[in-house]
């Protein structure tokens, strides 16, 4: 039997790996992005077949209509947000090694966080005009 | 079981997609120059493939989606409706990116 090498009980130490006090709130901010994905995506499918085969001024023109800018902001927020809670749990699922699982969950929320905050302002560049 | 896995590999296929949609964004932002760009690398032969499977992936994910949130509702968990649900989401999505495709060749035709 291994020797307990430090002051804490098991029972605290099995303590300590446990509710982190947020227990359902990824699951239901994956659901809340689920369903408002299922109409923004409807809308934006929509709207990228609507301007098939459009000139760049037509394209810019549309996408800056403030209804469709708030709406492709929506999808935007959204989408990377339902991305980064999706691709937690694909990296809890396969990756094992800690480091490793720590590396990928940070490059994850890296990545989904710059690309959701570049596409926000590209949206606002354009409905701005600037 | 194979729904589930093919969730996810739809999932990652439409992060990856959510980053070209991030970069389309800002080259139409950016200007006509950056917009030719990415809208002929759109039309080129590996962008037709990219925006076919991207296509299908997002009709799998959006199907199988919806069919995950009624499950969360407690529905379709019987062995025969499973089951039956599984091929609505396989068959549905393909007849829904055939759907899609059709419309935007049209649409292409029309331009």
């Amino acid at each position: 039997m291994k020797v307990n090498d430090n002051l804490r009980t098991p029972l605290k130490r099995a303590r300590g790996l446990g509710s982190a006090k947020d227990g359902t709130g990824h699951f239901i901010d994956q659901r809340i992005t689920a369903i408002a994905l299922v109409f923004l995506t409807l809308y934006v499918v929509g709207l990228v077949v609507w301007l098939i085969g459009a000139d760049y001024a037509t394209v810019r023109a549309t996408v800056a209509q403030p209804w469709n800018a708030i709406l492709l902001v929506a999808f935007l927020v959204a989408s990377f947000w339902h991305a980064k809670l999706g691709l937690q749990v694909i990296v809890e699922d396969y990756v094992h090694t800690p480091w490793l699982a720590a590396v990928s969950q940070l490059a994850v929320i890296f990545v989904c966080a710059l690309a959701g905050l570049a596409s926000v302002l590209a949206v606002i560049r354009i409905s701005l005009g600037a | 079981m194979v729904t589930s896995i093919l969730h996810r590999g739809t999932g990652i296929v439409l992060v990856l997609g959510s980053l070209l949609l991030a970069c389309g964004l800002m080259s139409l932002a950016a200007g006509p120059e950056q917009w030719s760009g990415f809208s002929g690398f759109a039309r080129s032969p590996l962008g037709f493939l990219i925006l076919f499977g991207w296509s299908w992936s997002l009709a799998f994910h959006l199907v199988n989606g919806i069919r995950h949130l009624l499950q969360d509702a407690g529905l379709g968990f019987s062995i025969d409706s499973f089951v039956r649900n599984s091929w609505i989401s396989v068959f549905g999505s393909l007849v829904l990116t055939a759907l899609v495709w059709v419309v935007a060749m049209t649409q292409w035709g029309g331009a």
